[in-house]
């Protein structure tokens, strides 16, 4: 090394540098490995299938014949639910947490409670959902006379958009609070509501935040997978209603992975894997964009 | 109190020390189904011989990867091994019997606790061609059973498993239209059904489905006193499933190397969704570099399993070998080679 002398200096500042520059190329090594991994280990059903392992219907073990079309649209149309069901209630709670129960022994029990959410494991839910939760849903499907499995898409979104709350709650909750107290005074000066206070200035304001909590919650609900399986029916056909048993990709990997096999077999599972990553990745990608247009908007 | 718990802890560790020194340490890896009887008979022997064994039950699939990885001493799997994974081995790998599993068809059907099937309803009923339990062909070997009007709903495991290869393997034997459109396996391509990850899953979704039928293992639906359906065997027999009927199943004709499925079995009081579960040794334990007291400690161990190790079979509700299938896993046992000399004398 030419360096001059003086210049090499081992102080915090140095080594604090090098230590977040490091730990910044082991993260996107990480990533790009795991990404080429998934590749290479799934190249035989790429090459195998080609676009058709993404449109086929068919997932069959015994025949080897793959097409995860089923699985692709369970996954989405299982989050997507979960995330509309999810959103309102999330935004309320953080509505209240930061507007009306600022503080005191009920915002603190509604606080810790819908974090204590995040933090129960997902075979929890999974079991919880299996044992109280299909019951009433088999109930329901009875009283509108369509098979009772109990089990299916609609249930698995249900379980979904509760495990999904905190994430975009707490976000959201976070970034409400940072609205600037001067603007809110500024629009009760004005003569506006408390609701139009929250309407046309706080939510305008933290939008960036609540749709980057939404992302975040989004991106869970994409790939949970232990508790979606144990309630969504594990079927490869492609659901006809919101009641039929589904299945998602992540479920798919879970259930068949221990017993694959044969090559073919394995690399059809990994490709799912990548597909998922691939979507995640795609929707984080959007989202980044939406976030940023409501910023441009806002300035 | 604390004294004697310090004793214990150092005595233990002395005990380790002492053992790591001399003992020796088989690893083992795969079938689930076995894996109860499995771990009581590794700790028995360990109590008698001090041969420790670490069995993990990863599944049969797995077993078999880790064996020809050759990162396990020996595999265990409740399926043959498929041609192409045996061309994958090498050499030959031997498939020692341990003892008999078999999948029940339970069912939930309020007022109902016992009935008959014959092989066309099985095979029908989880094709989806019979969708409602008041259908005439089941009432018909069913005479003094009322069956209500209800849909059918047909549970299975989602997860690849032995258990599902064995009833798929019986539905093949049974149906030309299962072979044909579904086929054997661990994983199947299933016409209709919900899914349930496991026995636990599978019983879970049967115990609350009104109408629901499934397959389960054995072992599984007399722990948890779930009703189980008497089966039409080869013979004409309705045969429930019991520890006693499985192990009749395989009163047949037995090939050499007992690589053969007893599902659909022709003995005549036999149980036909019956199924060996297998230990899986390489032919020459060299390619494992086994030293020779490990080579000679598992070919020991091995033959005490299909022996004395026996007796706890009754008592955790799997069906213990046929005298028959023991002396066919003797020969198999005794033709284990390390560096091309025989093990077992």
């Amino acid at each position: 090394m030419m360096l001059k002398k003086k210049n090499i200096k081992i102080n915090g500042d140095t080594i604090f540098k090098y230590a977040i520059g490091s730990s910044v190329v082991v993260l996107i090594m990480l990533i790009v490995g795991i990404f080429v991994s998934l590749i290479v280990y799934s190249y035989p059903t790429i090459a195998k299938f080609g676009f058709g392992f993404i449109s086929g219907h068919t997932w069959d073990p015994v025949t080897e014949e793959f097409g995860a079309y089923p699985f692709l649209i369970g996954t989405l149309i299982t989050s997507f639910i979960a995330l509309i069901l999810s959103f309102p209630v999330s935004i309320m709670i953080s509505i209240l947490l930061s507007e009306y129960l600022k503080s005191g022994v009920i915002h603190n029990y509604v606080k810790s409670s819908v974090e204590l959410l995040a933090g129960i494991p997902s075979i929890i839910y999974g079991f919880w959902g299996l044992f109280i939760f299909v019951p009433v849903v088999r109930e329901v499907q009875m009283y509108f006379g369509i098979t009772p499995y109990g089990i299916g898409i609609l249930t698995a979104s249900l379980i979904l958009s509760v495990m999904i709350i905190p994430y975009s709650a707490t976000i959201a909750y976070e970034v409400i609070s940072l609205t600037p107290s001067e603007i809110k005074e500024a629009a009760y000066s004005l003569g506006a509501t408390h609701f139009e206070v929250i309407r046309k200035v706080i939510l305008p304001y933290s939008s960036s935040g609540i749709v980057a909590g939404v992302l975040l919650s989004l991106g869970r609900a994409l790939g949970e997978t232990m508790a979606v399986t144990m309630v969504i029916g594990n079927s490869h056909i492609l659901p006809d209603t919101l009641f039929a048993p589904g299945n998602t990709m992540a479920s798919v990997i879970a259930n068949e992975f221990t017993e694959a096999t044969s090559d073919v077999y394995l690399s059809a599972l990994i490709e799912i894997g990548l597909l998922l990553m691939i979507v995640t990745a795609f929707i984080n990608v959007v989202g980044k964009m939406i976030i940023k247009k409501f910023s441009v908007g806002m300035s | 109190m604390k004294k004697t718990l310090s004793i214990i802890l150092l005595s233990a560790m002395v005990m380790g020390i002492t053992f790591t020194a001399k003992a020796v340490e088989l690893v083992g890896a795969g079938a689930t189904f076995p894996y109860p009887l499995y771990s009581k008979m590794f700790d028995t022997y360990y109590q008698l011989k001090k041969v420790k064994v670490n069995y993990q039950s990863i599944g049969s699939g797995g077993g078999i990867k880790q064996l020809l990885s050759k990162t396990v001493h020996f595999g265990a799997s409740d399926a043959v091994m498929e041609d192409e994974e045996k061309a994958k081995a090498g050499i030959k790998v031997h498939h020692i019997p341990t003892c008999f599993g078999a999948d029940a068809i339970t069912f939930n059907l309020p007022g109902v606790t016992k009935m008959n099937l014959t092989p066309d309803l099985i095979a029908d009923i989880f094709l989806g061609k019979i969708t409602s339990w008041d259908d005439k062909r089941i009432a018909k070997v069913n005479p003094k059973i009322k069956f209500p009007k209800m849909p059918i709903v047909v549970v299975r495991r989602s997860d690849g498993s032995g258990t599902t290869y064995i009833f798929s393997d019986y539905l093949c034997k049974i149906s030309s239209e299962w072979e044909s459109k579904v086929g054997r396996g661990k994983s199947l391509n299933w016409p209709v059904g919900i899914g349930g990850k496991g026995n636990e899953g599978v019983s879970g979704l049967v115990k609350q489905t009104p109408g629901s039928i499934a397959y389960v293992e054995l072992i599984y639906a007399i722990g948890n006193k779930m009703p189980v359906a008497s089966v039409q065997n080869l013979s004409g027999n309705f045969v429930y499933p019991s520890i006693q009927s499985v192990s009749e199943s395989a009163n047949i004709e037995l090939p050499d190397n007992t690589e053969v499925s007893i599902t659909n079995t022709n003995a005549k009081n036999g149980y036909p969704i019956s199924s060996f579960t297998w230990i899986l040794v390489y032919d020459d334990l060299s390619v494992l570099k086994m030293k020779d007291d490990e080579a000679k400690a598992m070919m020991n161990m091995l033959w005490w399993m299909i022996h004395d190790g026996q007796k706890l079979v009754k008592p955790l509700h799997y069906a213990p070998l046929s005298p028959a299938a023991v002396k066919k896993a003797e020969g198999l046992l005794k033709s284990v080679k390390l560096n091309g000399k025989n093990i077992l004398k």
